[in-house]
Order: C-alpha cells, then sequence, then structure tokens
C-alpha cells in the first residue's frame, strides 16, 4: 500500500517541478517551491523519516519561502522573458538523466530489507537503543552521539553561513557602476 | 505596519503554542521525532511570524539584534564545550560517559547539552538572517 | 509483470533523477538568478530523497525503538539529511544575500544583462 502512496506523491512532485520550469512570476515560482516542499515532506514520512520530514516542512515550505519572498521584495518580481535557446540545456539534462537511469538498474529496489545498506553499523544502532544504551529515537542518538563530531560541523557551519550573510548585508549601500536607480544611498 | 484584525489576534493566539510546541519537540526529542534543528527552526519561524504581522520593530524588541547575534556563537560555544569535561577525565572529546553514572543517563545529558547548543545556533542564525535581510530593505 | 516490478521498484529512482534534472535545466536555462536558486534548492531536494530512499524497509516503521515492531527503516540517512537540510537553507539564504547585492550594484538579477553591462565597463 505504501509503495503506492509513495508513487503517487512522487508523481505530484513531478509535476509540481514540471509547473516550476515553466512558471515565469517568480512569485509563483516560490509558491509552488513551497508545494513542492510540503510534498517532499509527506514523502519523507512515508519513507519513515519523519524527523526529516518535520524539518523540511519547517524549513523548506516555512523559513525559504519567507526567505525567498524577501529577496523577491528587494530585487524584481518578474522573470525576464529572455530570448535563450533550450536546445543545449535539454539536451544535457537528458543526456545526463538518461546516463543516470541507467547507473540505477543496478541498484537494490524499493525496500528490499537485504541490500547492502542495511547491513553495516545500523544494526548495532538498533541493537544499542533496543538495549537502551542510547535513546529510543535513534535518530536523535546517532545525531547527537555517534556523529556529534558531524553535528558539531554542521552547526559551524550554518553559523558561518549566518556570519557570512552578515557581512554582505550590513555594508553600506553605494551607487551602482551603472547608476542603477535602485542603489541610492540612504 | 497595520495588519487585518484577524491576522494579529489569531498570531497572538498561536505563538505560545509553537513556543510549547517547540519546547516538547526539543526535550522530547530522545523518545520521539524532533531535536535541537527542528526546535529551532520553530523558534526562528515564530519570531518570523511575529514580524510579518506586527512589523521588524516590534520583533526587534522581542528579539533584540545584539542579542541574536550573541547567542548564535554561544550555541557553537555550548555545542565545543559538551566535549571538554570528557577530556579532563582522560576520555575521547565528545565522550558523554562522564555524564552519568549509566549508559542511558550519561547519553541523555550529553544529548541535552548538545541539541541545546543546536537549538541555540539555528535558531539565533535564522533569526539574524531574517533580520539582515529586512534591514536591508530600509537602509 | 516483471517489468511494472521493476518500474515500480525504481520508480524512487526514476523521479529523483527526474528532479535533479529538473533543477539543473534551470540552473543552466534560465538566466534569472533567483530561479537558478530555486533550482538549486529543486536539485538539493531531489538529493534528500535519493538518500532516504534507499532507507525504507517494506513494511518497517520509523526507528523509534518500541518494542511492540521489529523492522525499522534505517537511520543512518536520516541523520545525515537532517543537518543537510539546515546547512541547506543557511547556504540558500547566503545565496540569496549575493543576489540581493548584485542587484544593487547592477539593477538586475538577469545573467545576461549583467554580462552585457559587464561588457561595457
Amino acid at each position: 500500500m505504501e509503495i503506492y502512496i509513495n508513487a503517487v506523491l512522487l508523481t505530484l512532485l513531478a509535476v509540481t517541478s514540471c509547473a516550476i520550469i515553466r512558471q515565469r512570476s517568480l512569485f509563483g515560482v516560490v509558491m509552488l517551491a513551497g508545494t513542492y516542499s510540503f510534498l517532499m515532506a509527506s514523502v519523507f514520512v512515508v519513507l519513515d523519516a519523519v524527523d526529516v520530514a518535520m524539518t523540511e516542512a519547517a524549513v523548506g515550505a516555512g523559513v525559504s519561502t519567507v526567505i525567498f519572498l524577501i529577496a523577491l521584495h528587494l530585487t524584481k518580481s518578474r522573470e525576464y522573458p529572455k530570448p535563450r535557446s533550450a536546445v543545449v540545456p535539454l539536451f544535457i539534462t537528458l543526456i545526463t538523466g538518461f546516463a543516470l537511469i541507467w547507473g540505477t538498474s543496478t541498484l537494490p529496489p524499493f525496500g528490499v530489507a537485504d541490500a547492502p545498506i542495511h547491513e553495516h553499523t545500523t544494526p548495532h544502532y538498533l541493537d544499542a537503543a533496543r538495549e537502551k544504551q542510547i535513546a529510543a529515537n535513534v535518530v536523535t542518538a546517532v545525531l547527537a552521539d555517534y556523529r556529534s563530531f558531524d553535528t558539531l560541523g554542521e552547526t559551524l557551519v550554518v553559523f558561518t553561513a549566518g556570519i557570512g550573510i552578515m557581512m554582505l548585508l550590513r555594508v553600506r549601500r553605494r551607487r551602482g557602476p551603472a547608476g542603477g536607480n535602485e542603489g541610492e544611498p540612504s | 505596519m497595520k495588519s487585518d484584525v484577524l491576522l494579529r489576534i489569531g498570531v497572538k493566539l498561536i505563538l505560545p503554542y509553537m513556543l510549547v510546541f517547540a519546547a516538547y519537540v526539543q526535550l522530547h526529542g530522545d523518545y520521539g521525532p524532533g531535536g535541537g534543528f527542528q526546535a529551532g527552526v520553530i523558534v526562528a519561524g515564530m519570531v518570523i511570524v511575529y514580524a510579518l504581522v506586527f512589523g521588524a520593530k516590534a520583533a526587534r524588541q522581542i528579539a533584540p539584534v545584539a542579542l541574536v547575534e550573541r547567542l548564535a556563537p554561544a550555541g557553537v560555544l555550548i555545542f565545543a564545550a559538551t566535549g571538554v569535561p570528557s577530556l579532563f577525565a582522560g576520555k575521547r572529546y565528545l565522550d558523554y560517559s562522564v555524564f552519568g553514572h549509566d549508559a542511558l543517563h550519561a547519553h541523555e545529558w550529553g544529548v541535552f547539552l548538545v541539541e541545546a547548543g543546536v537549538i541555540t545556533t539555528v535558531a539565533a542564525t535564522l533569526i539574524a538572517i531574517f533580520y539582515a535581510l529586512t534591514d536591508r530593505e530600509h537602509s | 509483470m516483471s517489468v511494472f516490478a521493476e518500474l515500480i521498484g525504481h520508480y524512487n529512482y526514476f523521479i529523483t533523477i527526474f528532479l535533479m534534472m529538473a533543477g539543473l535545466y534551470i540552473v543552466i536555462a534560465r538566466g534569472n538568478m533567483i530561479k537558478k536558486l530555486v533550482g538549486l534548492s529543486l536539485f538539493q531536494t531531489s538529493v534528500y530523497l535519493l538518500y532516504v530512499t534507499p532507507g525504507k524497509i517494506a513494511g518497517g516503521t520509523v526507528p523509534i525503538i518500541d518494542p511492540a515492531y521489529s523492522i525499522y527503516s534505517n537511520p543512518l540517512p536520516h541523520v545525515l539529511i537532517l543537518t543537510a537540510i539546515v546547512v541547506g537553507i543557511a547556504t540558500l539564504a547566503l545565496g540569496l544575500a549575493l543576489v540581493v547585492r548584485i542587484h544593487e550594484a547592477y539593477g538586475t538579477i538577469e545573467e545576461d544583462e549583467i554580462f552585457a553591462r559587464d561588457g561595457e565597463i
């Protein structure tokens, strides 16, 4: 049953991504990206990744939509109808896509319990949780205990990105080289 | 900044529950879905919702810029400092066994401290990003 | 029947690759920088899917240990992707900050216009 729910949600995701490609209004694009994130969060629930689903719903559909909208407010909300040719990008993506699909043919099918990914380290985590050496939610336990170095690094990356944004945006405005009227000094 | 009265009342009604939910997600992360990253995003979402409805100035009164910018590095410090006691005990960095007598208890203390660092950094950084972007509008 | 089984067994991978290529297409074919960032985040999200998909076990449940269940999906991809999402939003915001600065300097966020303007100087 879950495999069919999964298939329907994934099809909806593909349709949404097509709509994102075709949509010209950037406001529409941002809203569709929010829809896409919610659909992706639903897929994660079906795939048993509830922690990931929660994060994706809060970050992808919540915070990133707000940040995109602020950026749109600060720039322009209409995509320029450009005369750029679509042939070369389409060719590149089709070639890459077929190469990748050919690559998936040897991957284990969906939902198989004896795939190589389930053979190493994971049984150890699950056994440790069953023996009550770590907390019941294995994801939190692995995140904050077994892989705490990793998480420390990720926290540092988030902080560093925050510093970068402050450095970029705290600088006083100057008139642009071509005198764009949005760049007036305050 | 004027908003619709329904929006203002609605947000005021929702905010306390968001706060409780963030605390639940943070503290119950050991036994249910959740943890520092999710709770941090929810806390940041609270401030962002408040700012969207009541204006950036009002949001700055409940979460001052100076506080937010000090909390972001403080979270990383809390996380990094969690690993130091185990070094003094002659164990590896970020080994939680010094925090308690049995494995589960020590682990829970370690995870609690680490997650406290994570929520602080994630929430403060996202709020700071939001402030930096909205500041640009007025400058 | 076996073709159908093959198709449904690899459907997740096909859609993942489709989404990846949709993101790549937007990044290559569109000149608008905000659209490009949406494309990048599309690509990024498809990578999350690529990681989480193999962790699923049919009939398994969420990796929160409870005596009532015995089969759990693999928690390791969830851990990796959880942190990746939060780092992803931070880097996305960094990209948008750069776009805002580019707009202030050039008055446009269309790549072609920026290149044309750089050529003039």
